[in-house]
């Protein structure tokens, strides 16, 4: 298949080693993966914070090169992105496009995936050949879990990781208080939200905490990070990326 | 020939601006910061709200037809909404036909003073009360007190809640945020005849509100009611609560009135069945109320002599007037949303500053009493006090898309608003990422950002607006390289090949 990677705004800028991986992992299992450069942001944070007129514009962007018919599937390292041109990019066509509009993001959004549904619904895959020898625990994200509905894909995939210690995170679909804007317009209770989701975090006593999402992840790892808990964070991606030789790069390490 | 002049639309009536409790003094974040500080309050949610959820998980999973009963609620609703004018005026026929005197009231000034024409009719000073959302929602306590009228609240925790002088703050549990500490100390401070020796211990606590609510059901002779249901085929009206308080209200004063927001209508009496399951399973967990009261205006010998129905539109009609945001005008007030809400389950209810808190409440209440009805709006930080988590609607028993309705209320904020900074910022970034060539700029400067991490790669502290990220969370400095630099990299092209290299030795 001829496979398309949607970098998303965040992880090409700030997350790239999420989105490396992803490449890496769908060209290891025999996919052609594409990057149309012209590709940007889902407007997901335009949306969200009621902006759709500004939304609109990037809305055009990802489907002018994402409808394309060479492209057999889109696939983003990105529940909430996906969930965001699932759902948000009709809301603001059919507000503001026109038929033709309305069309394109009817085509892009029907074969844009999440990495874990790609590879389990359309690839049929759940051992992809992965190594991981730490102890991790698995936040859902509410827009995997609750827009997409990926059930226990991601788990199904982590579990057939070697020598990966899998452990069970309380509380597991209680949102970490990120939320895009939320997070800055509501910063109080945001941080609250997150207290609870870092003190379920670090009683598992896993090493890292994954998840599907850098945006929560970004969150979560902020938090974990300020407070010096010495539990880090990992994208799914990452974990399924890893093997003998461990992917993260020199750079990164180093960064 | 002439055409008539038909005059111009005229919009349809809100909720006033200030009447009754749609509008808190304070924005959400205001309030929730002294919420958040509460550790009592803190401690007092997460407990009570972790036990409903946990009951209501349980007696929804034992249905096999749940999700059925949930599209049947959603559809009659829609159904209900769709067809509002036809089945009210039904609805006033046979009320009306069976001995009630119905009264229309567009808002909640209007609805106040019918109530206490009524009452002040009786030559009564004192009113009992059923606890009733739409009465707290118009004020009418406080309409009633002005009046020189005492209404008594006879829900066990409505009444907690008046006697503390205090505001409710969920739906279904007004004193969620109490404890049996706190109520034993505002009984032994505010209940008359109380015994001084009260301890808190939950049967005596319950004990000593039973002396004292028996003595005003047997001395007062006008009752004020809400409705759960009324059923337009019918003129039914319905009631369903778990302590029996509501149904000596409803059977033994002299005169009843009953104060029903419009949009509490079902049509036929066996759309009830789908109703009476979905809502004690969603709201307190229990697979059937204990009280269901049903009344069908007057009965000679029977019950009260005098039934009178106030039909409450207050913002209700404003908000059918909305193609997508009507859809919360399907809520039975089970409050489920509340529930399993993690914004909820830490503010606790009063930092919604509304008689409707939690999710629901975010939506209907700028829509009920709008959210520009002055600067700075209070209302108008209400859809933004959720992190669109989606929990509400998992749980919603009529399948009401809160997290939809979230972000179209955003959207008629935005639209409302004057130009603020941070639109200029949406404005900038839509425009920066509105092409590869912008966004790869754009790309360029934020990497400037990594002078501002330390050794470790970590932002600890950034500028305005940004510090309330930083207040509590470090950020990554940005990398070296940004993702499409890599991939057009020797070492992007480098990880590729060998990645294929490999997927070509699996196959062989």
């Amino acid at each position: 298949m001829r496979v398309a990677l949607f970098a998303t705004c965040l992880g090409d800028t700030l997350f790239p080693e999420a989105v490396k991986a992803t490449a890496v992992l769908l060209t290891r299992l025999g996919q052609e993966v594409v990057f149309p450069p012209g590709q940007t942001c889902c407007g997901q944070m335009h949306v969200n914070t009621g902006y759709q007129a500004d939304a609109l514009p990037l809305v055009r962007n990802y489907t002018a090169d994402f409808a394309d018919e060479s492209i057999d599937a889109v696939v983003a390292p990105s529940g909430s992105c996906v969930g965001s041109i699932r759902h948000q990019h009709e809301i603001v066509a059919e507000r503001y496009g026109d038929r033709s509009l309305r069309e394109r993001v009817e085509r892009a959004g029907a074969k844009t995936y999440e990495l874990s549904e790609f590879l389990v619904d359309v690839l049929g895959v759940t051992d992809v050949g992965a190594r991981f020898p730490h102890r991790v625990t698995y936040h859902p994200t509410c827009h995997s879990l609750r827009m997409l509905r990926v059930g226990d894909k991601p788990l199904r995939l982590l579990e057939q990781v070697r020598e990966i210690d899998l452990v069970e995170l309380p509380r597991a679909e209680e949102c970490c208080g990120f939320g895009g804007t939320f997070a800055l317009k509501n910063s109080e209770t945001s941080t609250a939200m997150l207290s609870d989701k870092m003190r379920a975090v670090t009683t598992t006593g896993a090493e890292f905490c994954s998840a599907g999402d850098s945006s929560c992840l970004m969150h979560i790892g902020g938090g974990l990070s300020r407070l010096r808990t010495g539990t880090g964070t990992v994208h799914l991606a990452e974990i399924l990326a890893s093997t003998e030789q461990r992917f993260r790069s020199e750079e990164e390490v180093s960064a | 020939m002439s055409s008539a002049f038909l005059g111009f639309p005229t919009p349809p009536p809100r909720a006033p601006y200030a009447t009754g409790h749609l509008r808190g003094d304070q924005s959400f974040p205001e309030a929730a910061h002294t919420a958040l500080d509460d550790t009592q309050q803190r401690r007092n949610l997460g407990k009570a709200t972790a036990t409903i959820r946990g009951k209501r998980d349980q007696v929804a999973d034992e249905l096999p037809d749940w999700e059925e009963l949930r599209s049947a609620g959603s559809a009659l609703k829609a159904d209900v909404l769709a067809r509002l004018p036809e089945l009210l005026e039904r609805f006033e026929r046979e009320v009306t036909e069976r001995g009630g005197v119905v009264h229309w009231a567009r808002d909640a000034d209007e609805a106040n003073e019918i109530v206490t024409r009524l009452v002040a009719d009786k030559d009564s000073d004192e009113v009992l009360k059923v606890k009733s959302m739409a009465t707290q929602e118009i004020g009418l306590n406080e309409h009633l007190g002005s009046a020189g009228i005492s209404p008594v609240e006879t829900d066990l925790a409505e009444l907690i809640v008046q006697l503390g002088a205090d505001r409710p703050s969920h739906i279904l549990v007004p004193a969620i945020h109490r404890n049996r500490a706190e109520i034993r100390d505002i009984f032994l401070r505010e209940m008359p005849g109380v015994d001084p020796n009260l301890d808190d211990d939950p049967v005596r606590l319950a004990e000593e509100a039973r002396k004292y609510l028996r003595s005003k059901f047997m001395s007062t002779r006008v009752a004020i009611s809400g409705a759960n249901f009324g059923v337009a085929d019918t003129g039914t009206l319905s009631v369903v609560e778990s302590e029996g308080n509501g149904r000596m209200c409803l059977t033994m004063p002299e005169t009843l009135i009953t104060v029903m927001g419009i949009e509490k209508l079902v049509p036929s009496f066996t759309d009830l069945e789908v109703f009476l399951q979905l809502l004690p399973r969603s709201s307190t967990g229990e697979r059937m109320n204990p009280y269901t009261s049903m009344w069908t205006g007057v009965t000679e010998g029977d019950g009260p002599e005098e039934f009178h129905l106030v039909l409450l539109d207050n913002g209700r009609s404003a908000t059918l007037a909305d193609g997508v945001g009507r859809e919360a005008l399907q809520c039975i007030r089970c409050s489920a949303c509340l529930n399993v809400c993690p914004v909820y389950e830490r503010t606790g209810g009063k930092a919604y500053g509304s008689t409707y808190p939690g999710p629901i409440g975010a939506v209907l209440t700028p829509q009920l009493a709008g959210m520009h009805e002055s600067r700075d709006d209070p209302n108008a930080s209400l859809p933004y006090a959720s992190s669109l988590c989606g929990a509400c609607y998992d749980v919603c028993p009529v399948k009401i898309d809160i997290p939809s309705l979230l972000v179209e209320l955003r959207h008629q904020h935005v639209e409302q608003s004057r130009y603020t900074a941070e639109a200029a910022m949406m404005r900038a970034s839509s425009l920066a990422m509105s092409s590869a060539k912008r966004f790869t700029k754009a790309q360029r400067a934020s990497r400037l950002g990594r002078v501002l991490g330390g050794a470790d790669g970590r932002i600890s502290a950034l500028p305005p607006p940004l510090n309330a990220w930083t207040s509590a969370r470090d950020l990554p400095a940005p990398p070296k390289r940004t993702f499409r630099e890599w991939w057009d990299s020797e070492d992007g092209r480098e990880a590729v090949r060998a990645a294929r290299r490999e997927a070509e030795r699996g196959e062989s």
